[in-house]
């Protein structure tokens, strides 16, 4: 009686392992067909819908630095609306960093002020004595990485001189300038890490890149296409490119992508860093402005040619003052080509 | 004289007699296993046997006499027990939760001004001064302090052990960072600045609120230790009062059977139950009336005032935030957008303006209403001068509102100092008034628990010497 008492439970806890194995069965099924499909399917969608928005984007968008107004000298309601401000407030408000070596930051050592300088600095001045008369007649405003379309669609800025990168993402959103300066995408990473430059020995390491950069979502695109490992953890990102040294020297990030002229500014704050491979894009630096603002970005590309023909105070000097030591004397290959305004309207 | 037994049955060994009725059961049992009665409880064989005794006089003294000792001992016994559970919690506020809570609100303090203190140094732009780096320095040293201090006295698996275990694992990291932060600013590399942000955030989003739970918590338990140490002890009061009913009423039985108006033994045992009960209601209302005083005067007064602390310290940090960020962050409310800082800014003063008019109201006298006075006077001139400086900022005269805010002369910074410190005097004075009332409270209940067990063992030992006076007049 008690051997069948035990026979019979084993039955019931059998049906209810055989239940279970079933449930099981029918859950993996479940789970791996639809994935396996819609792996498939979306793989195709994904490549498709790239495609499209690329070929798109290559349709609307050719050259994106070349879209930009010709140069005038001209006051409209925008330059108006900007002198036109009274008192201590007459003054041109701009988006800069104050965190970047040589671009845009504040030196401690340089006296009881440590007002913000360098090569953006530099240009902001000369954009305000233009326009208002005083190189000093500026508000900064220091903005994060991806504060810096927001910022001049809501009119906090006037423009952003901030190593924004003209392309066509952001054209759609803010007017840009001719660009001011060239450069491209680089690898950052101890010099005794085994990195060599961006391919495959970044598989599972992990890369720190600005929010809102165009290094992060130039690694997002590649990675989807494959030319960046899937392995390589991109989820690290900070507001700001040089928050991005603070992680690597802590261990949290095993390599940077930013630009090349910031990567340059990073690595001449730590010696035991240093770019890995050469630059795997071409970009251009350029001033953002207000989409409908037609009369700013005229004026700013008329000020930009001048300040590339003086050479006493101009573009080379300040490059000369700046980024010599970072990038070299030379400055050809950060020159920006010859400008072209094929926007009409 | 003697008033005789009303019973008829033999006085001695009555308690006996029902016994041999059992024993003749088992023999007409033969049926197996199954008993038709269950066997008979001891509880319900020693009713049964009371009620035997009940039937005769000295059985009735003998059970008089027990219960009355057992009243008197249950007494002092209750009094004893709820009286150590009201005076450990009556010395825990004053010795152990009161000075926790205080220090974890300094724990909160000493890390939000440290880091303002570091970021104050940055925003100088140049080097720090020996002023913020003396002021950084002392407060890591306090809160540090503070904190092996906190430790020592939780208990290990509380939940404010483990909080106290997070700040401790976060605090070098943090100055581990701020190091690293100062070693770069003196090459002049701006990745200092960048250390510095992360350590603000470490301190913004883990160590402030880490410090700020574990203030809440330590609140509770004061909270806590004041909730077991004020109610009422009812049981003991009840008890007190049975015992006495019961003492009256066996003197009165007494009375009107042998018509003696005094037994010395149960008098005594009167009169112990009374001082103990007495004792226990005075002492106790006494003790409350401190302890309530303390929370009142004194507690109430240091939360408002501690709050108030955090509030100003809060909206420093956001004041100097706002010159850090640069018009950075903005927030969005209604229609209106506003800079991120300046408004958790003005959040904070609203705060510390109703903290400290709640302050004002709670002090009682004028040498804590004075720095109160004074701190409210400081806080309307730092609002001013705040609006001065946030002008200068929007005008875009940024070095002008620097010095408006971190400057040395006239600047927001020393309204801040002031209202700290005349916050500080007025929780020295505050601590000075709670430590005394709640001292009072505790001494009441000096003595209470022992003198209540001993009185109750005099009572209860009297109680049945006086029935066995009576018993003995059956020999």
């Amino acid at each position: 009686m008690r051997a069948r008492r035990l026979r019979a439970s084993l039955r019931g806890w059998g049906g209810v392992t055989a239940m279970a194995v079933v449930c099981a069965l029918v859950a993996v099924f479940a789970l791996c067909v639809p994935l396996s499909h819609s792996d498939v399917v979306d793989g195709e969608a994904v490549t498709q819908a790239t495609r499209v928005t690329a070929e798109k984007a290559e349709e609307d968008c050719e050259a994106p630095e070349k879209q930009t107004l010709s140069p005038s000298s001209a006051d409209g309601d925008t330059i108006k609306a900007i002198k036109n401000r009274e008192g201590e407030k007459r003054k041109l408000i701009v988006g800069v960093d104050q965190n970047s070596y040589r671009w845009g930051y504040r030196d401690p050592n340089s006296g009881r002020t440590a007002e913000l300088e360098g090569f953006d600095i530099d240009l902001v001045h000369r954009i305000a004595e233009d326009i208002l008369g005083d190189p000093d007649a500026v508000q900064f405003k220091a903005i994060p990485t991806d504060q810096r379309i927001p910022a001049i669609q809501d009119g906090r800025v006037d423009m952003v001189v901030r190593t924004m990168t003209i392309n066509c993402d952001r054209i759609k959103d803010v007017a840009f300038s001719a660009p001011y300066f060239k450069t491209g995408q680089q690898v950052l990473a101890p010099k005794s890490s085994p990195i060599k430059g961006y391919d495959d020995t970044l598989a599972g390491r992990r890369i720190c890149t600005a929010a809102g950069s165009t290094a992060y979502s130039t690694l997002e695109e590649d990675q989807k296409d494959g030319t960046l490992p899937a392995t390589t953890d991109i989820s690290g990102t900070v507001p700001n490119q040089l928050d991005c040294l603070v992680r690597l020297q802590l261990g949290e990030a095993d390599a940077v992508v930013t630009d090349g002229a910031l990567a340059a500014s990073q690595a001449a704050q730590d010696p035991t860093v240093q770019l890995k491979g050469d630059a795997f894009t071409a970009e251009y630096y350029g001033v953002a402005m207000k989409k409908d603002a037609d009369d700013l970005v005229r004026r700013v590309n008329q000020i930009l040619v001048d300040y590339r023909e003086d050479t006493a105070n101009g573009w080379q000097a300040s490059y000369g003052k700046w980024l010599s030591a970072t990038l070299g004397k030379d400055a050809k290959k950060s020159e920006p080509p010859a400008p072209q305004y094929r926007r009409t309207t | 004289m003697t008033h005789l037994p009303t019973s008829s049955a033999p006085p001695p060994g009555t308690g006996t007699a029902v016994l041999p009725a059992q024993p003749a059961q088992p023999p007409q049992a033969p049926q197996g296993r199954a008993e038709p009665q269950p066997r008979r409880t001891a509880f319900a064989e020693g009713v049964d046997r009371l009620r035997a005794a009940a039937t005769t006089e000295p059985g009735r003294l003998r059970i008089i006499g027990a219960v009355l000792a057992l009243l008197v001992v249950a007494f002092g016994a209750v009094t004893a027990w709820q009286m150590t559970e009201r005076a450990d919690a009556a010395d825990d506020v004053l010795t152990s939760s009161q000075p926790l809570s205080s220090d974890a609100a300094d724990i909160y303090r000493s890390l939000a001004d440290a880091n303002t203190a570091a970021s104050s140094g940055f925003l100088a732009g140049g080097q720090e001064t020996a002023t913020s780096r003396d002021r950084y320095e002392k407060n890591i040293r306090t809160a540090a302090e503070k904190l092996v201090n906190a430790a020592a006295n939780s208990d290990p698996d509380s939940p404010s052990a483990t909080t106290i275990a997070e700040l401790n694992r976060l605090l070098p990291e943090y100055k581990g960072l701020v190091e690293r932060a100062r070693t770069y600013n003196r090459q002049g590399f701006p990745v200092g600045g960048a250390y510095l942000r992360y350590a603000n955030e470490k301190m913004q989003q883990q160590m402030l609120p880490a410090a700020e739970d574990l203030y809440k918590k330590e609140n509770q338990r004061l909270r806590a230790d004041y909730a077991d140490a004020t109610p009422y002890p009812w049981a003991a009061i009840a008890l007190g009062v049975a015992a006495l009913a019961a003492l009256a009423w066996a003197q009165h039985r007494n009375y009107r059977r042998t018509n003696r108006v005094l037994n010395h033994g149960l008098v005594a045992a009167t009169a112990t139950a009374t001082v103990v009960l007495l004792w226990l209601v005075v002492g106790h209302s006494i003790a409350r009336a401190g302890l309530n005083d303390s929370y009142d005067h004194g507690v109430r007064s240091l939360n408002v005032l501690h709050d108030a602390r955090l509030a100003s310290l809060k909206a420093r940090g956001n004041e100097n935030l706002t010159l850090v960020a640069r018009g950075a962050e903005t927030k969005k409310v209604g229609e209106e957008t506003y800079d991120a800082y300046d408004y958790d800014f003005r959040a904070e003063m609203k705060a510390l303006a109703a903290y400290l008019e709640d302050a004002e109201k709670l002090a009682d006298d004028t040498s804590g209403e004075r720095p109160v006075t004074a701190a409210v006077g400081n806080m309307t001139e730092w609002k001013k001068r705040h609006t001065a400086a946030r002008e200068q900022d929007e005008n875009g005269n940024y070095q002008r509102a620097l010095g408006m805010v971190i400057g040395t002369k006239d600047a927001t910074g020393e309204c801040f100092d002031s209202v700290d410190e005349n916050l500080r005097t007025a929780l020295a004075h505050e601590e000075t008034e709670f430590k005394q009332a709640a001292d009072d409270g505790r001494d009441a209940l000096t003595g209470l628990s022992a003198g209540a067990a001993v009185l109750a063992v005099l009572g209860a030992a009297g109680a049945v010497l006086g029935m066995g006076r009576r018993l003995s007049e059956y020999r």
